[in-house]
Order: C-alpha cells, then structure tokens, then sequence
C-alpha cells in the first residue's frame, strides 16, 4: 500500500512573547504514516496537540523539526519546509481540512462558500454551484438555506457547511478536526456515511474524533497523541 | 498559478531611505499571477513607502523592483523609460487610494474617470467607451443613472468603488491598494471587501494591499506580510502568520484584535 501521508520526528514548541517568552512544549518526536485510503484517528484528552499536529499538517502553523511528507501530484512534499505558494498549491489539490467551527465570510451565500474550492480548481461557478448544493442536499441543508450567508446558521448546520466545502472538490487527503461534534446522532450518521464512501474511493483521513462510537467506525488506526507529549 | 511561471512582481532587496530617515529597508518579495499578499503594520511601518516604490512612484536607494511585462520579459522598473512606466501604471497597474479623491478626478462625471484608461489605450469611439464604463458601474454597484454626475456627489463608499472601477477598466494585471477600506463605516467596508474579493479571483489579479486592519488581511490576502520600523519582520502564508505567530511584534498584533 502507498504512504500517503508520513510524519518523521515532528515537534512544535509555542513562544509566548507577550508573556516573557514563556515556552509551551506542545508535541515532541512525532511519527506515524497514513496509508492511502485508510483513516487515522488521533485520540487523547483536550490539550494534548491533536488539533496542533493537523494544523501543521495543513500548514496553517509552523513546523519546529521534524518532516511532513504528502504524495501531491505525483510528487512527495515536505509540508514543514515548502513554500507558501508550494502549500497553497497542495490545499487546492491535495489536502482538505475541515476546522471545528466555520470561519464565514460575511455576505457570501452558502452556496457559494461551498462553491469556491471548486471554482478556484477552475470548474464553471454554475457547474460548482449544482454540484454544491448537491451536496449540501445530502448532508440536510435545506434549499431554502443555500443563498443565505451561513452566519446566522446553527452550530450544526454551519458544521454541515463546512464539511461539504472541504468534501466538495474529491481531494485525495482529509484532516477532519471533531467533523460530527456539533453534530445530531441522524446527521452524524449521514457525514459518516459520506466519509466511508470517501474511503472506498481511496481518500486518505486523519480525524479527531471523540466519540468512541464514531471512532470505531471511521478509524483503521488509532493513534493515542499523548505518547507524543514534549517534554516541558 | 502554473508553477513554472515566473513571478509577477519581485521585490529584491528594497531599500528607501527620504535623507536620514528611513522609509523601509532591505524588503524583498515575490508576487505570482492571482496572488494576493497583504502588506500589515502600524502607520509609520514603512507600508505606504513599499507601495510606491512598487509602482515606481519612488526611486529605491538600494534594490531594485522588477516586474514582468506582458511580452514575458522581466524589466528593472528603474531602467524602463519615462513613457513606458507611464504606459504601465495608466494600463497594466492598478493604484487604489485610501483617499478616493488622491486617485480620481473629482471635477470631472464618474463616466469620464472610469473613460480615462480606455482612451490612454487608444479608445477614441465615445459611444463604446461610455457603454463599457456604464458596464463597470453596475459592476462595482453604482447606478448607471448617475454616470454623468461627478464623484463629488457620491458617498464614501460610492467613491472608492468608483475608484475601483477606473483602475479595473483596462484589464490591469497588478493593482496595489493602500487601505482602501479606511475610514468607512462598517457595513459599506463590508460590501467593499466582499466586491474586491469577488474582482480578484474572478479577474484573476495580483494585489499588494497595504492594510493595518487584520480581518481585512484574512478575508483578502493569501501570504501577509508584516512590517515594523521600514523592515519586513514577519512573512507567510495569511493563516499561518496570523494563527501561528513567531514574533513578539506579530504576536502584538494579533493579540491586540477586538472580538466583535
């Protein structure tokens, strides 16, 4: 089986300058692979770095040490050291990252924030918006939703928004940060159905999943984070 | 954005100094097509400084700034001919002002100042230049019905989406914008970042946006750049500078957003 993703001895220490330069360890001696079209899920109490070490993966923080290897167009990328224009080419085609809470932008209709990953991969804005409102219909969100800006949508609805955003344009890796916490028990069942089918296609996760209900049903390995704790 | 593009615009080493005192020191960066980066920091920072040098409005004291044309051959801004900078900035660059009357003719109608480009590129049909610049207006969300009035009588908000409209006409493929939503209220601040964000990816454009304002950084701008005493401190991916800040200034910053 194809590694899809790997992590070599990854480690993040937080410098808190406004508070005398105090230093947080947060992760230490990272390492695991992610086989092609398996899910990961990374378990450990609140606190321990399961969100840190997705975010690094996705590049939104910075990596101290340590090697983040994707397969991305045919090539292997170390996210740790590439360029910002390296890593926004890998979130357009590679990898996906669905955030615990939606971050919106005033004024755009939800369909249109589902819409836009899609649109920046060059597929026709109609073309896109059918197909996001599509699966905006899978995951419930009503029509009469899809042209209000999600905002002033609930919690769970804007969750929904969120997953279909990042679900939409089929990338070949998925980091999914709690994708069902805010979640009811009938529409978590639709987003995990929606993930096995995503696996069958041979899409690569890494979740974070408290549940352990959830978890057994997503994850083919279970990784617990806290083995990673640096040392303070 | 195919990777083996070259950049836009490059910065190499980008120095100003007005006599003794410094305008920005030592910057240097690299804008690809359709990319967006924002260039953050308190007034004073040296923000206002790059920009013009950007668009050759100043001279750099050491550095130098080049940019590839539409041929596909990369120039020293400073080498270029008079004529052909003013060809450039009247045709291929954009400059947005935060002060919209810096950047538009104010005794003039709003058809007329969003008309000026397309005559700088040849236009001489006034019937095709006048239904091109209405086109615009409904673009940015002005009503065609005030086309002949001049920008006097427009609001705040009016005015810089004119201003936007007159720079966007001739198909620039750089625009560089210094806070161009200071100084409006919230909701029409709102509208205008929501038209400019709408403009850019559909045009495809680059943007230096000059901005103190972190939201507008986030909601606009793929890498941030973060100056501080006419030095580039900070620099990265938008996210990643503002959700993982490395230094004290930076952390400042961010720390220092109000919450709504």
């Amino acid at each position: 089986m194809t590694v899809a993703l790997e992590l070599r001895e990854v480690a993040k220490t937080f410098i808190m300058h406004l508070q005398h330069g105090v230093q947080l360890p947060c992760v230490a001696g990272v390492s695991f692979a992610v086989h092609a079209g398996q899910c990961t899920v990374l378990a450990g109490p609140s606190g321990t770095g399961k969100s840190t070490i997705l975010k690094m993966v996705f590049g939104s923080y910075r990596c101290d040490r340590g090697q983040i290897v994707v397969q991305h167009g045919g090539q292997r990328t170390d996210v740790a050291r590439a360029s910002p224009r390296q890593i926004l080419g890998l979130r357009r085609d590679t990898i996906g990252y669905v955030s615990q809470f939606l971050r919106a932008v005033p004024r755009v209709p939800a369909l249109d924030v589902v819409a836009e990953p899609l649109v920046a991969k060059g597929v026709a804005r109609e073309e896109a918006r059918e197909l996001a409102g599509h699966l905006l219909g899978r995951l419930n969100i009503a029509p009469r939703l899809w042209a209000l800006p999600p905002a002033t949508f609930s919690g769970g609805e804007q969750q929904r928004v969120n997953i279909a955003r990042s679900f939409l344009p089929d990338l070949p890796i998925l980091l999914l940060d709690e994708p069902t916490a805010s979640l009811d028990a009938a529409n978590a069942a639709d987003v995990i159905d929606l993930l096995a089918e995503r696996k069958r296609r041979g899409t690569t996760i890494v979740a974070i999943e408290h549940d352990p209900d959830v978890r057994d049903r997503i994850a083919d390995t279970v990784i617990d984070v806290t083995r990673f704790a640096a040392a303070a | 954005m195919a990777d083996e593009e070259a950049p836009l615009l490059i910065a190499e080493g980008v120095s100003k100094w007005y006599g003794r005192q410094l305008g920005c020191r030592d910057v240097s960066f690299e804008l690809y097509e359709g990319e967006v980066i924002a260039v953050v920091g308190e007034s004073g920072s040296g923000k206002s400084t790059l920009l013009q040098l950007l668009c050759a409005e100043l001279t750099p004291s050491a550095g130098k700034v080049l940019y590839r044309m539409r041929n596909g051959v990369t120039r020293d801004l400073v080498l270029l001919g008079d004529a052909e900078r003013r060809f450039l900035a009247r045709t291929d660059w954009g400059l947005v002002h935060q002060d919209a009357a810096l950047g538009l003719r104010m005794a003039v109608s709003a058809g007329a100042n969003v008309g000026d480009r397309l005559m700088a590129v040849g236009w001489r049909h006034y019937g095709r230049i006048r239904s091109t610049a209405a086109g615009w207006l409904d673009r940015v969300e002005i009503d065609r019905a005030r086309i002949d009035d001049s920008p006097q009588t427009y609001s705040g908000g009016m005015r810089q989406r004119l201003q936007i409209a007159r720079n966007l006409v001739s198909q620039p493929r750089l625009v560089l914008m210094d806070e161009p939503t200071g100084g409006l209220d919230v909701s029409v601040q709102a509208r205008l970042l929501d038209l400019i964000r709408g403009l850019v990816a559909d045009l495809k454009l680059s943007v230096v946006i000059v901005t103190h304002d972190l939201a507008v950084a986030r909601l606009l701008s793929h890498r941030i750049m973060v100056m501080k005493d006419g030095q580039a401190i900070e620099s990265g991916l938008t996210d990643q500078v503002l959700d993982d800040p490395r230094e004290p200034y930076t952390q400042l910053l961010v720390s220092s957003i109000l919450p709504p």
